[in-house]
């Protein structure tokens, strides 16, 4: 069996793993990392989206070989313990979920949707969140919850940039 | 165009401001969120237990055959395989799946194993399950059991399934008709005979898979003889009744456990069979074992939603009263009764009538089974199904009459000042305001602006037109009084329990017999017992979802948690004042009849300064030195509630749609929802709820439709096939509530789970039909697909119907949301527009 190492929220795991096993079955299976969920099979629903060395990918089609050597981020990495990423605290003020199965996916979706767009319109989020799924909220606060993450966001950056 | 402008009416049912230190009416942000966010979650598939082994379902590829030969040992020899075990090794221990509804005494309930021991009857149904070490093993080993299958006719179209001579479902039954459910009201060839005007409409309820997006799971343990079940169910309590029942299993010794529960919408208020069978294997492997389900696997196994053929005449006189309404239903099955499949089409029975005055009503429902997934509760449950039938018919008798669709409603509903009022289908109405949540989304809406615009986009021929659709509904829910489920031959009742613990610390520990699985009853439940016992909201700790730690409840569905279960709480919160005041009495020297509570404290009428806190009292209860005489040293309370009414959310819905002629291509363009659902716990929670339910709503309006082919062969399997809507696919909608309280709970509560979702799909459609009207197009069926608005277009356009009539779904054929061209090609049939009859 290969042999991958993989860091997941700032550790590195060291495994034999089956070549055909799905990223998404290692980090809850192996690692324990059971804070991304799966919805689904043929990679339509987004739940169990995670970072790999920071652009968004669906664990469940990556292989665990495929993340050899590569930095994983998933939604338990986010926040530092103690306080909340921006985008957590916006999904919780703009009541962004309900079951909140597909919240750790929809989350670190919308951590890569800001990373290439810092200001992104309604529309903008509606069609960068298409592949992520939920059954519950109708959307519509998980499109103001990612523009008000986005407005913390730049303006704390903005804000970083005058303290220099 | 509104003929009355009751602002005066508006006014009084106006969202009362919150009391800024209320806890009830407040925004709270929810307390589940802290767990849901950061990914500490407990989901069912996220527990292992010590030597825990994974089982995988091996199911029919056909949906009607002979099981002839199985051969399972290639299987059981595979590596790392414990056991596999076919229908006929578990027939023996597994019981049939229970239906809870007989809902006529010559019912035909066929035997339901949870696991087929000699003939499949859908498409996904189990007939060996693997248990092996780990999940891919336990996968591997399906591929490696052999069944021979011989195949018999699947029964796949109702109306021909209930013809002479039909082939059989159940071969044994002797028919497909499980049941007709009739229900009359007044007297109807008097309200048909001679009436100006009647209307006749056939219209499809298309089968819709619930779409949960946590799969199923379920882990079992057996230590001796006691059982753990942990499942991503609604239903704890009822499934450990059931789970007894089925397979001998002591109810008192089996705990159910409902842990984080991603969504049901009805799809997890069942009894199923892998439950029945991880039961069963735990208790012969003396391991723990889990089963996970894959999508595509769920979207065969899972209960599936609708699925309705309706034949509708409404007679009325030429000013648009409604004189009468006939409805002819016939309710797919699918293979098997499950819990509540039969009943589900009977909770739209009182419903077809909407908000309407009419003299006479009938209603008949046929039960048909098919060779395909048994369809059950899906989020509204039949009271969607009514509402559409109804809300489309007041739009077509409106065209008919050359009146607004608003003012054809205005003449038959139930004006507010006539509440309370009794329905032609034998409901009480106790309150409401029409009027009100109408005029409020009138002007929301901004409804002659869009009429305007509708009518230059006709002048001008524009390939763009503009549609308004309207839908004033209600609902009942609050399911139920126990006496009137009794009345419908339901096997339980609907009560709810709840008890408050007051700890010596003076925190509180709220047991609901409720189990929330999204709708936020952990922050809901706090605010009610808060704001009861003056304590804050901090302090309140809400319990639920497990048979061990609340054993009284009958659980989550129908939009009946808050207006049942919050109505426990809050008789349970007062049972825990009255024992305080009787201590706080005792403390004080005072009488009893003396003591004032307000604000958590106990204080004597009168005499300022002298007054105890709830906390107080209950550490003195605790320590029980000094207690009033015969008085137990505690203040914990417990309260069950049986409704004595259903509760009635209505509201006003307005969607405007543009519908591209030359494409097929609907936009939404503006949607308006008022609802009035009666006092309000938490804004916050309510509008989510509102903006989730038009989603779903808007989904069977536009997208979402489960396929099958004529073998029975299930088509949309996966995600890729069933669309379910994504952020891009939906408006952004305007929500705002007028508030007349319910007056049969203490709470004025009426419920919100259902109602966007009740409401929003006849306005989708009559959205659509509006803007196609001019072209002599009166019905798109469901759902409105590019491809079937463009064929419905395209009929009218040569002059005649396509032969056939029935539409001819394909699979993919929802999807609505990209900007291709339609046509024939996603899907494998073609459509029509041969809906209306």
């Amino acid at each position: 069996m290969p042999r991958v190492s993989v860091e997941v929220d700032g550790v590195r795991y060291d495994d034999d793993v089956e070549p055909r096993l799905l990223l998404a079955h290692h980090l809850r299976d192996r690692l324990g990392k059971v804070g991304t969920p799966i919805g689904c099979d043929t990679s339509n629903c987004g739940a169990c989206t995670v970072l790999m060395d920071g652009l968004s990918v669906k664990s469940c089609s990556v292989l665990a070989v495929q993340a050899d050597g590569h930095e994983i981020t998933t939604i338990e990495g986010l926040g530092d313990g103690r306080t909340l990423h921006p985008m957590q605290r916006a999904f919780h003020e703009e009541h962004a979920l309900q079951c909140g199965y597909c919240t750790p996916g929809m989350i670190m979706a919308s951590l890569d949707l800001r990373r290439e767009n810092a200001d992104p319109s309604d529309e903008e989020i509606r069609a960068g969140l298409e592949g992520n799924l939920c059954r519950c909220t109708g959307y519509q606060n998980i499109v103001r919850a990612v523009r008000r993450a986005a407005d913390d966001m730049r303006r704390s950056d903005q804000a970083e940039e005058a303290h220099r | 165009m509104s003929e009355i402008a009751p602002e005066a009416v508006a006014e009084q049912v106006t969202p009362s401001a919150p009391d800024a230190t209320a806890e009830v009416g407040r925004a709270r942000r929810r307390t589940e969120d802290a767990r849901l966010i950061t990914g500490r979650t407990n989901w069912t598939d996220n527990i292992q237990l010590p030597g825990m082994l994974h089982v995988a379902f091996l199911r029919s590829p056909i949906s009607h055959a002979r099981i002839a030969r199985i051969d399972a040992d290639a299987a059981r020899a595979r590596p790392g395989v414990i056991a596999v075990l076919t229908g006929a090794d578990l027939a023996g221990e597994q019981g049939s799946l229970p239906c809870a509804w007989p809902v006529t005494e010559d019912m035909v309930l066929p035997d339901h194993p949870p696991v087929a021991v000699d003939e499949v009857r859908y498409v996904g149904e189990p007939v060996a399950v693997v248990v092996a070490r780990d999940r891919y093993a336990a996968v591997d080993a399906l591929e490696a059991v052999d069944v021979d299958y011989e195949a018999l006719p699947a029964v796949v179209d109702m109306e021909r399934a209930i013809e002479e001579g039909a082939d059989l479902v159940h071969a044994g039954e002797g028919t497909n008709k499980s049941y007709t459910w009739v229900f009359e009201a007044g007297d109807l060839d008097a309200a048909f005979r001679d009436a100006p005007v009647v209307i006749e409409r056939r219209y499809v309820q298309q089968r819709l898979i619930p779409t949960a997006m946590e799969p199923r799971a379920v882990v079992c343990s057996a230590v001796g003889d006691e059982y753990t079940l942990w499942s991503a169910t609604q239903i704890p309590h009822i499934l450990r009744l059931m789970l007894a029942t089925v397979t001998g299993i002591p109810e008192h010794r089996l705990r159910v456990i409902a842990p984080d529960v991603g969504g049901g919408f009805g799809s997890k208020l069942q009894v199923y069979g892998e439950e029945v069978v991880c039961l069963l294997l735990a208790r012969r492997l003396g391991r723990p074992v889990k089963w996970t389900e894959s999508r595509s696997e769920g979207n065969m196994a899972v209960h599936h939603g609708r699925d309705q053929i309706q034949r509708l005449s409404l007679a009325a006189d030429r000013d648009g009263r409604i004189r009468g309404l006939k409805v002819d239903l016939l309710a797919d099955m699918g293979a098997y009764l499950m819990l509540v499949t039969p009943g589900i089409p009977l909770l739209g029975a009182f419903m077809f009538n909407g908000i309407y005055k009419m003299d006479a009503y009938s209603f008949t429902c046929t039960g048909v089974f098919t060779n395909k997934t048994p369809t059950d509760a899906y989020r509204g449950a039949g009271r969607p199904e009514a509402t559409f039938a109804i809300e489309r018919l007041m739009d077509e008798l409106a065209n008919e009459l050359g009146l607004d669709p608003l003012d054809v409603r205005r003449r038959n509903w139930i004006r507010h000042e006539e509440f309370p009022y009794d329905t032609i289908a034998g409901l009480t109405y106790d309150s409401g305001n029409y009027e009100a949540a109408t005029e409020k989304a009138l002007r929301l809406f901004e409804y002659d602006k869009l009429r305007a615009e509708q009518a230059d986009r006709r002048d001008r021929g524009d390939p763009v037109q503009l549609g308004i659709g309207v839908s004033t509904f209600t609902e009942m829910c609050g399911l139920a009084p126990s006496r009137v489920l009794g009345s419908l031959s339901y096997g339980a009742g609907g009560w709810e329990h709840a008890s408050v613990r007051v700890l010596p610390s003076g925190k509180v520990e709220v047991v609901t017999g409720s189990s929330a699985h999204g709708q936020g009853h952990e922050t809901a439940w706090a605010q009610i017992a808060a704001d009861r016992l003056g304590v804050p909201f901090e302090d309140v700790r809400v319990l639920h979802g497990d048979t061990g730690i609340s054993p009284k409840g009958m659980d989550t569905y129908g939009s009946r948690s808050l207006a049942v279960g919050g109505v426990a709480l809050f008789n349970a919160c007062d049972k825990v004042i009255d024992k305080a005041r009787r201590m706080a009495a005792h403390l004080l020297e005072a009488d009893e009849g003396d003591i004032e509570f307000s604000g958590g404290s106990f204080a004597v009428k009168g005499v300022p300064g002298q007054a105890r806190t709830l906390q107080e009292v209950a550490l003195a209860a605790f320590a029980a030195h000094d207690l009033p005489k015969g008085f137990e040293p505690s203040l914990d309370s417990e309260a069950t509630h049986d409704p004595e009414n259903f509760s009635f959310p209505h509201g006003t819905h307005l969607c405007a749609a543009e519908v591209d002629t030359e494409t097929g291509f609907v936009r939404i363009r503006s949607y308006v929802a008022v609802d009035d659902v009666g006092k309000v716990v938490n804004p916050l929670i309510v509008e989510g709820q509102v903006h989730g339910g038009l989603a779903q709503g808007i989904a069977q309006a536009l997208y979402e439709e489960a396929v099958y082919d004529e073998d029975g062969n299930l088509t949309t399997t996966t995600m890729a096939d069933y669309l379910v809507p994504s952020a891009a696919d939906l408006p952004t909608f305007t929500t705002d509530r007028t508030e007349t309280p319910a007056t049969t709970n203490p709470l004025g509560v009426k419920g919100v789970g259902e109602a966007g979702t009740i409401a929003s799909t006849p306005a989708v459609v009559n959205a659509i039909v509006d803007a196609l009207r001019p072209y002599g197009v009166d019905d798109v069926p469901m759902p409105c697909t590019p491809e079937r608005v463009w064929r419905a277009l395209t009929a009218v356009r040569r002059g005649s119907a396509p032969p056939g009539g029935a539409p001819g779904p394909g699979a993919g054929g929802g999807l609505g949301s990209t900007e291709g061209t339609p046509g024939p090609g996603a899907g494998s049939g073609l459509g029509s527009a041969g809906g209306a009859a």
